[in-house]
């Protein structure tokens, strides 16, 4: 079988677009630099839906990724078999596991700052502090290495 | 504004002394207790008995004073130009609304009893302390933060002035300072606006088991602190008790301040605008957010589990 990596990727690129937009929404900053008063952006600045758009879209991911991960393990286990297009020799990049990192460091980050969120919970303050800052040095190694494999055009599996 | 001949000097030494006697053992014992731990602190206001002198509103400037900002002037030019400076610098003996150097004021309300009697009621209005705050939750910073006693305050060091938690509160609480705060070290054309302000609960004084400024200086002892359950139970009784009403417990998902009224709040007629907040009904604005989290712990099992069908469904093919 051939993998939909085309439908797969349009999916994952979408996802980290709108979910690194939502969160770069999370500061103050899209209203002042006029981009919410664009027509159709102006949910750029309502911090309550960009919000909510951000957890819808972190579930959308962490899902994908959880899809992702296990089919390609499958995909591996069975590369001896004739519908399995990756083989045993096939390989995560090098850029690909500094992606997968930096997704892990923010899907981490991301869950702990959830919890945080709810009702009752309190962290320290120095922790909040770690965790908000780290969730923002993950999404730039990410958006960084996403950038360079996109203009290198270097894949995730090789 | 605050009237040169203030009522302060005089009452303070006939209540602060005695109302902080009486009132401090109470918040000792619940601020320190280990049930502290386990229970936020409310404050219950009991609106009938507020005669507006005005004494909280002093009290907490007085006490707060040494956390009020000294700003650098002239403020760095912010770019774009739509950015607002705000400054409360040289206004700071404003009183009737809330400001960087105000962080308490006495709303005048007017309303009819149920007999038909026109009054005037005033009421003490400063940050409600949301049991989940929204200002708190939502800063991208971490520069507002909340204690495991259910107050939140906004950390003047790591503030950038953004105003977000303004924006995100539902009584636009947080008032902002220009020309103060981190954001001068970073890029202050280009980012952050100064250091926003409201009231911490006087955290300093919970933390050495004393009464926040504004309770321990009431004459009529309008404020009660204490233990969530307590208060709640304490301001449900007194509501019954008087035929009042109750606005803070449900609100924003429940608040730590609770007040008490003789009359609906929806029929109190009040300025509210800049600085004066509303009485509104409020849902609770964290909800979403907290529903979306079951749909973020389900994710992980849902992509697995499309993964393990599909994988099924490849075997069972090729078999
Ligand atoms: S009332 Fe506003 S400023 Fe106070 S805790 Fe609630 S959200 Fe924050
Ligand atoms: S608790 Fe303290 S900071 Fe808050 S209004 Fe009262 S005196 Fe002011
Ligand atoms: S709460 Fe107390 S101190 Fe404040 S205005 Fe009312 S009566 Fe005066």
């Amino acid at each position: 079988m051939v993998y939909d990596f085309k439908s797969r990727r349009i999916m994952y690129g979408l996802t980290l677009f709108f979910i690194a937009l939502s969160g770069f929404a999370q500061m103050p900053i899209f209203k002042r630099y006029y981009i919410a008063d664009i027509p159709g952006l102006g949910w750029l600045a309502q911090f309550f839906v960009t919000h909510a758009i951000h957890y819808a879209l972190a579930a959308l991911l962490i899902g994908f990724c959880a899809y992702v991960a296990l089919d390609y393990y499958f995909a591996r286990k069975n590369s001896g078999t004739k519908k399995f297009q990756i083989t045993e020799d096939t390989r995560i990049s090098a850029s690909a596991w500094v992606k997968i990192a930096a997704l892990c460091g923010l899907i981490i980050t991301g869950c702990f700052m959830v919890v945080k969120n709810l009702s009752g919970i309190y962290f320290s303050h120095g922790v909040v502090i770690g965790l908000d800052l780290l969730h923002l040095i993950f999404c730039m190694l990410l958006l960084g290495a996403t950038a360079y494999t996109w203009v290198r055009t270097r894949s995730w599996i090789c | 504004m605050r009237s040169p001949i203030s009522r302060r000097h005089f009452l303070k030494t006939s209540f602060f002394a005695a109302g902080t006697a009486i009132a401090g053992t109470s918040i000792a014992k619940a601020a320190t207790s280990a049930d502290a731990d386990k229970e936020p602190l409310v404050t219950l206001i009991d609106i009938s008995r507020c005669i507006g002198c005005e004494e909280c509103v002093y009290a907490c400037q007085d006490a707060n004073a040494h956390k009020f900002p000294e700003p650098e002037k002239p403020f760095p030019k912010m770019y774009p130009d739509r950015v607002p400076v705000e400054d409360w610098s040289d206004r700071r003996d404003v009183t009737d609304r809330l400001t960087p150097y105000n962080w308490l004021y006495i709303q005048y309300a007017s309303a009819t009893t149920k007999e038909g009697e026109n009054i005037t009621l005033t009421i003490p209005r400063r940050c409600m302390h949301c049991q989940n705050p929204p200002c708190v939750k939502l800063c991208p910073w971490g520069a507002a933060k909340q204690e495991k006693n259910g107050l939140s305050r906004i950390d003047a060091q790591i503030c950038l002035g953004g105003s977000k938690c303004k924006d995100v509160c539902p009584w636009d609480i947080p008032q902002r300072q220009t020309g103060t705060g981190l954001y001068l070290d970073l890029l202050p054309a280009f980012a952050g606006n100064g250091v926003m302000y409201k009231c911490d609960r006087c955290y300093q004084k919970i933390k050495k088991g004393e009464q926040p400024a504004c309770i321990a200086a009431c004459p009529e002892n309008v404020q009660t602190i204490g233990k969530r359950s307590d208060i709640i139970k304490m301001a449900k009784d007194l509501a019954k008790e008087k035929d009042g009403y109750i606005y803070g417990l449900d609100e924003n998902g429940g608040t730590n301040t609770i007040y008490v009224s003789p009359v609906p709040f929806d029929q109190l007629v009040f300025e509210t605008g800049k600085g004066k907040p509303h009485m509104h009904p409020v849902k609770d604005t964290m909800a979403d957010g907290s529903n979306l989290a079951i749909a973020l712990a389900i994710a992980p099992i849902a992509g697995a589990a499309a993964a393990v069908g599909k994988y099924y469904r490849q075997m069972k093919e090729e078999a």
